[in-house]
């Protein structure tokens, strides 16, 4: 058992940033507020990053209005699978996976079955802005649900994993990869339960996790090992985060990644504001790592190439 | 770099704040404490009334030498009125004028009295009564009446203590019956004892009277009845209440004037509002005094000088930027989490209403039940804005429930929740449902009892007596805290929850080691 100031002092040491500092010198110094929706509304998003010619799951409806819910059956009648998502929620909340269907109902990723009318309802609450941030009316974005890669089928509960990497001015500085547990409910989200896994920046192979405010090295529903993974098209992921700064222009950004069996990597989100439990997971601070960049920063020496960045966080930061 | 900017800003900001502050301690001499023992009270009427488009005039009944007490500071507030003081023989009224009016009009007169031990009321005798005529029935009821007080009472107090009572009566006889018509206010009652009394040569006057409690800003003029007593040569005073002969210590005399207490030209529904407030003390009084010998300006332009009731008003919202602070350290350097930014805040406000140990156990309640009634609206899938304004009627049905059952079983706290913020417990309904659902109980019940001990914290600290005090005198205090605030938002450290969120990671880092090395795995 450590003290506070035992425990302050070590999470010092290994540069761990607080909520506090996070949001004081890196979201609120480098992300302007103007640029927000780009990140905030995920449909933006989405249509600046086809413009940049990154590759994003497609987007099969969006839905605006109440009675669109009615037409939204029709036009999804030959979708065997798919994502129905709030442009403007955050922290995976109310994001509704389906897989397939059983009759005149929806099966959910988790294997639950909902009637037509529970769709409708959860819908309709998306548009009145449940989930939205501020609980502003929202649009539904429903798209390409991602056929995972099996290289992680021993390490995922239903659901989709994605990888996290923070980039700050361009330069992936950590990543993670986060692997849907029962308890999350198919979902990636830490929070909700699902496990977040460092990534070592340099390879793309896994480290360790942390589930909740636990360190664990395997999955607790499959039991395998989560430490040791390589995760393929690692650079190819990295060059996503690094052309990501690009695309919004925000300084302090976390990118959201998924792999697509067929279609390779693909950019899901972006976040504003990203969480700090990267941090257990890589069981590191993010701090001495942004510090680099800052360095480079004030040197004026920052790299305008997205290759260049990424041969930069590989070499100089992934040791840190 | 802009953090110096902002220290320095925060530096002259608290400066200020606390020279300010420095001033009026050391040189005015406001004082730090609260001291209750000096006996000295703010007595105010307020006159309101619509403008008629012609000359308005006002007379309002003021005080003169009331008995125990000493005016010792007059104020008559009446803008773009003319104001003349009327002098009676032992009465005194102000009459305001105004060529030409428009809309509401408010007018003050306000009064700062201290209680010492001079004389009683006056005993110069009055002129012989001069009895009223009458008709019948009326003159057969009043003699009937006053035949059977005769034969009960000795002396003129004795009779119109007797005279009081039977006026009073529940369930009065009809010659009383027949007098008392169209006369129901205590004031109508008194003044028909006074004509009754004139019959029988008994010199009587009705007088009105203030009671002089802790803060009564809605204070009501009493009246009372006083007779002569020929052979001590001095007044009665009888209750009209009771018909005993009393006048109470903390009553303040307001008037013996036998005129209306306002009277307003062509206007009957002008009326007076009366409050009373016993003030900080005296020595903030001498303050104030001194202040005023200095600079006309700053006490012009000080909370001090607001009409009562506002003054209440800002005592509760000078607390409120404690509260938020409170909050924000809660928040931002402990790290509790809780529903809404502010939302304790407003709950805590609302416990003043009911005092802690109620506001607390109605929050728990209203919460809990409405949860309940939610988790069933949700089985319904009713559209959001429907959903929460089904649970807001829901939840004034709740607290109308509590209050009428806690009637029932004599419990008052469940009686004082006038102002308890329902839409906050609605949304705190909601938020909490949707939580439960989306995050899991315990997250929701975390937060939930994060926004309850904040709020109780909250409301703790804005009671602390002295704390109001100070800021209610010394306002320019809370330059002190905004410079606080300020500072506190550019905090970067840990909060203290992050410390046992990410104690694993101290326990157990990942040594900044070279890439090959196989990766450490903890468990």
């Amino acid at each position: 058992m450590l003290n506070p100031f035992t425990i302050a002092k070590r999470l010092h040491a290994i540069g761990l940033s607080g909520i506090g500092q996070r949001n004081a010198e890196f979201v609120l110094m480098y992300n302007q507020r103007r640029f927000y929706p780009r990140v905030d509304d995920k449909l933006i998003t989405k249509r600046l990053a086809l413009a940049a010619g990154l590759p994003v799951p497609q987007l099969y409806a969006v839905v605006r209005e109440e009675h669109e819910i009615d037409e939204l059956h029709e036009k999804l009648k030959n979708r065997e699978g798919f994502v129905v998502k709030p442009a403007h929620g955050s922290g995976g909340d109310g994001i509704l996976v389906i897989s397939g269907r059983r009759g005149d109902r929806y099966r959910r990723a988790n294997g639950a079955l909902l009637s037509r009318e529970e769709f409708d309802h959860h819908l309709s609450n998306m548009l009145s802005g449940l989930f939205s941030l501020g609980g502003q009316p929202d649009h539904v974005l429903v798209e390409y649900l991602v056929q995972f890669d099996p290289v992680f089928d021993q390490v995922s509960y239903k659901g989709v994993p994605d990888i996290r990497i923070i980039s700050f001015l361009g330069y992936p500085v950590m990543a993670m990869i986060r692997l849907p547990t029962r308890l999350s409910d198919g979902k990636a989200n830490l929070h909700q339960g699902a496990i977040g896994v460092g990534i070592d920046l340099a390879t793309g192979i896994t480290r360790r996790g942390v589930w909740g405010r636990e360190l664990i090295g395997e999955h607790p529903d499959t039991e395998s090992s989560i430490v040791g993974l390589h995760i393929p098209h690692w650079d190819q992921l990295l060059l996503i985060a690094a052309q990501a700064y690009d695309l919004v222009e925000l300084g302090y950004v976390g990118v959201d990644i998924v792999l697509d069996k067929s279609l390779g990597p693909l950019l899901l989100e972006l976040n504003a504001r990203p969480g700090l439990a990267i941090q257990m997971a890589n069981g590191h601070g993010l701090l001495h790592r942004l510090r680099k960049v800052q360095a480079l920063e004030a040197a004026g020496a920052l790299a305008k190439q997205p290759a260049e960045r990424v041969a930069f966080a590989k070499r100089d930061i992934a040791t840190l | 770099m802009k953090k110096t900017q902002l220290y320095l800003l925060a530096l002259v900001i608290s400066l200020i704040g606390l020279g300010a502050f420095y001033y009026k301690w050391q040189v005015l001499k406001f004082p730090l404490q609260a001291q209750q023992q000096s006996e000295i009270w703010e007595v105010q009427a307020r006159v309101e009334f619509e403008a008629k488009s012609g000359p308005n005039k006002v007379t309002l009944q003021i005080p003169r030498n009331p008995p125990g007490y000493d005016v010792i500071d007059e104020k008559f507030v009446a803008r773009n009125y003319g104001m003349n003081i009327e002098l009676g023989k032992r009465t005194r009224a102000v009459q305001w004028q105004l060529r030409r009016g428009r809309g509401t009009q408010a007018l003050y007169y306000r009064a700062t009295v201290y209680r010492d031990q001079h004389a009683d009321f006056d005993d110069t005798e009055p002129r012989l009564a001069v009895a009223a005529q009458t008709v019948e029935p009326y003159t057969t009821a009043r003699s009937a009446l006053l035949e059977q007080v005769r034969e009960k009472s000795v002396d003129s107090a004795s009779f119109a203590g007797e005279l009081v009572r039977r006026l009073n009566a529940a369930n009065p006889p009809g010659e009383v019956a027949l007098l008392l018509e169209r006369k129901p206010t205590p004031e109508a009652r008194a003044h028909l004892a006074k004509d009754l009394l004139a019959d029988r040569r008994i010199a009587a006057r009705v007088i009105h009277g203030l009671a002089l409690v802790e803060t009564n800003a809605n204070a009501q003029l009493m009246p009372f009845l006083q007779v002569w007593d020929s052979e001590s040569h001095r007044w009665d005073t009888i209750s009209t209440d009771t018909g005993a002969e009393t006048w109470p210590e903390d009553m303040f005399l307001w008037s013996i004037s036998q005129k209306p207490i306002l009277e307003v030209e062509n206007n009957p529904r002008a009326h007076v509002e009366f409050a009373v407030q016993r003030t900080i003390d005296d020595a903030l009084a001498v303050a104030k005094g001194r202040l005023e010998a200095k600079d006309r300006n700053l006490v012009a332009y000080s909370l001090l000088n607001l009409p009562l009731q506002t003054q209440d008003v800002y005592r509760v919202l000078l607390m409120m930027p404690i509260g938020a602070f409170l909050l924000l350290i809660l928040r931002n350097i402990v790290g509790i989490k809780t529903f809404g930014t502010f939302m304790p805040v407003l709950v805590a406000l609302a416990f003043r209403e009911t005092q802690l140990l109620a506001g607390v156990t109605l929050f728990v309640t209203v919460v809990g039940l409405g949860l309940l009634v939610r988790f069933y609206l949700e089985k319904l899938r009713l559209l959001l804005v429907p959903r929460l304004t089904a649970v807001l009627i829901l939840v004034v049905f709740l607290m109308a429930l509590v209050s009428v059952v806690s009637n029932r079983l004599g419990i008052e706290q469940g009686l004082s929740i006038a102002l308890f913020p329902i839409v906050i417990m609605t949304m705190t309904i909601e938020r909490m449902s949707v939580a439960w659902e989306e995050r899991g109980a315990a997250f929701a019940m975390s937060e939930g009892i994060g926004t309850l001990i904040v709020a109780v914290l909250a409301f703790l600290v804005m009671n602390i007596r002295w704390l109001a005090h100070l800021i209610f005198v010394f306002p320019e205090l809370l330059l002190v805290l905004f410079a606080l605030t300020l500072l506190i938002g550019r905090y970067s450290g840990y909060r203290i929850s992050e410390l046992f969120r990410f104690r694993a990671l101290a326990e157990d880092p990942i040594t900044p080691a070279p890439v090959a090395a196989a990766p450490r795995v903890a468990d």
